[in-house]
């Protein structure tokens, strides 16, 4: 036996048949144009194959969110509630928010991504609902949110959070959150057509996300902060939704709170769709 | 009368300053591989993408199969097929889910979506790799797949933008094979390129544009009689008798010889009168004269006209990427 070969000789060499090549050309029935919901659900299909074939991007949807509750938990519950178990109470439903909420990042990311590669070029060759590809996207994350959310409550439930709301007040919140962040999402998607590079998808978001969610009623109630920063924390939409969530899962659901988290998700969806659309069409 | 794929008029694209396509005027009949040639930067690409609706034109009108690009742009979608310089690939996924992907995307349901991505990969030689990920094919794989992906709908028009920039020789050639197979079963190819070799083995007319313009257009034969029948380059072993070799040559090939930067060589470009065989002889007529004259020779070729011979007998400046700083 002779030294190894690579494996590329194990292969034999491919030599192009005029027939193969044209009975696969022959003009045969074409089906019909696939509707707006089903284009979207295939781009879903894609993005649940990426996360199969490339697990690892779980990571800031599984790990992350563990992280986070557990530090913020152990590192406030003392100092500002008097114990773990009391603060957890609090701060569960607005850290599970902060999480999913940091997550909608990766949209614009991927987006981003996918643009640089030149797959989107393929997409929007074809003839189909153009908004799709992108919808698609977003219901993978989707996905992803209900994924982090799921990690979260079972974290806290170990830790002792015993939500008022039960299990229907539970899943309630986290359908609120998911319907929210998935309008939010629309944001970075616009930020991800229009920007340059990942990295400065990321700078921007980051820049955004950071002083949203923590100058917000997450981890401390605003009325121990001063005025100035109470009147920015009272128009941030981030507090909004976590009162909403925290109302839900408690089981005493605000009305005024989730009007308001209803109109800004339609708000968010009306304004940045369209953005988004006129970015893409233009790239 | 044949009927006609693409038709553009004074069809225009502006990036900034830059003038990338600047009135372009083309007609391709169907049926054929018409070759677009031009060196980087001269609009090709930009030009592809017009027509594949994935610009919008800034001016001009542009017509595929009679449609407009931009009024009828879902109609001329479901017509045409893009293989662009880079792979329009999700890296991420095997082979067959990508085809899949995109036979799902036209409308076919799972199964039958199944079934003609596997009818592809194995038209393309690529069933081993079938289960592979995108991103550890080869070069040559990657635009297999490519095309492949592209002619999942059948369509009418294939661009094929710079095909084989960047592959091996044996995957350039399976490219060639792959086109010739495509346009022998009717489907119009309209193929980008600089390299007029490529463009002289598949396409039946060939446009030549520069600048965003058309500055020339034709069959391969008559895109290069108009330049000349080729170029003679002589590399001297000795860098005195240059000028000596350089008098002999163009007495008796009838030209004058091109500078060339190295001391050593003398380049002549052959002008064209009638056939290849025509410019051979003269050129072997005008070897042995060097060698009575005593003058040694290293190596010797002629060859055919390169794309910068083109470029320099058809605008007299030669086939310069464009100045990015205007």
């Amino acid at each position: 036996m002779t030294a190894t070969t690579a494996t590329e000789t194990a292969e034999p060499v491919y030599v192009p048949a005029a027939e193969t090549i044209g009975a696969v050309l022959d003009p045969r029935e074409r089906p019909a144009r696939p509707s707006a919901l089903s284009a979207s659900l295939t781009f879903g299909w894609r993005a649940v194959l990426k996360i199969k074939h490339v697990p690892e991007q779980l990571f800031d949807v599984t790990a992350f969110p563990i992280m986070m509750t557990l530090m913020f938990t152990y590192l406030f519950g003392g100092a500002l509630a008097g114990s773990t178990g009391e603060y957890l109470q609090f701060l569960l439903p607005g850290i599970m928010v902060q999480s999913v909420v940091m997550t909608t990042m990766y949209s614009g990311l991927a987006v981003n991504i996918d643009i640089a590669k030149g797959v989107f070029d393929r997409f929007k060759s074809l003839p189909i609902w153009r908004p799709a590809a992108l919808v698609g996207n977003l219901l993978g994350d989707v996905l992803r949110y209900v994924l982090a959310s799921l990690v979260i409550t079972a974290v806290g439930l170990i830790l002792g959070f015993r939500p008022g709301g039960g299990v229907m007040g539970v899943a309630a919140g986290i359908g609120l959150l998911v319907v929210f962040s998935f309008a939010f999402s629309w944001i970075w998607t616009m930020c991800g057509l229009y920007l340059r590079s990942e990295k400065s998808v990321m700078g921007v978001s980051m820049l955004v996300l950071f002083p949203l969610t923590f100058l917000s009623n997450i981890f401390v109630d605003p009325s121990t902060m001063p005025g100035w920063l109470q009147a920015f924390v009272e128009v941030n939409p981030i507090t909004r939704l976590v009162a909403a969530v925290r109302s839900l899962m408690s089981g005493n659901p605000d009305m005024g709170e989730l009007t308001w988290v209803f109109v800004a998700t339609a708000a968010l969806l009306a304004i940045f769709g369209p953005l988004t659309m006129r970015a893409y069409n233009r790239k | 009368m044949t009927e006609t794929a693409i038709e553009t008029n004074g069809l225009v694209k502006v990036f900034g300053d830059n003038r990338a396509v600047d009135g372009l005027d083309l007609t391709v009949p169907a049926g054929a591989v018409f070759g677009v040639l031009g060196p980087n930067g001269a609009g090709k690409t930009t030009a592809v993408r017009m027509l594949a609706t994935l610009l919008r034109p800034d001016g001009g009108t542009a017509r595929v199969f009679g449609r407009d690009v931009v009024a009828e742009a879902d109609a001329v979608r479901s017509l045409v097929g893009l293989t662009g310089q880079y792979a329009s690939l999700d890296e991420d996924m095997t082979g067959r889910e990508n085809l899949v992907l995109i036979g799902r995307l036209l409308g076919f349901r799972k199964p039958a979506a199944r079934a003609r991505a596997d009818e592809l990969l194995e038209a393309f030689g690529l069933t081993a790799a079938a289960e592979r990920q995108v991103k550890n094919y080869s070069g040559g794989m990657r635009r297999r797949l490519d095309i492949s992906a592209t002619l999942l709908n059948t369509p009418r028009l294939l661009f094929l933008d710079e095909p084989t920039t960047g592959l091996d020789p044996r995957s350039r050639n399976q490219v060639w094979d792959i086109v010739r197979a495509v346009v022998s079963y009717g489907t119009t190819v309209l193929l980008t390129t600089q390299y007029l070799d490529e463009a002289d083995q598949l396409a039946s007319r060939i446009g030549v544009i520069d600048h965003g313009k058309l500055i020339a257009e034709g069959t391969p034969g008559e895109l290069k009689s108009s330049v000349g029948a080729g170029t003679v380059h002589v590399r001297l072993r000795d860098p005195a008798q240059r000028a000596d070799a350089e008098k002999l040559l163009s007495a008796a090939l009838g030209a004058t010889a091109t500078p060339d930067p190295d001391p050593r060589r003398v380049v002549i470009r052959v002008p064209g009168h009638g056939t290849e065989h025509g410019a051979a002889e003269d050129a072997a007529r005008a070897l042995s004269e060097l060698a009575v004259a005593g003058i040694v020779i290293d190596d010797f070729s002629l060859g055919q006209p390169s794309l910068d011979e083109v470029f320099l007998a058809l605008t007299d400046h030669p086939a310069t990427e464009k100045e990015t700083a205007a």
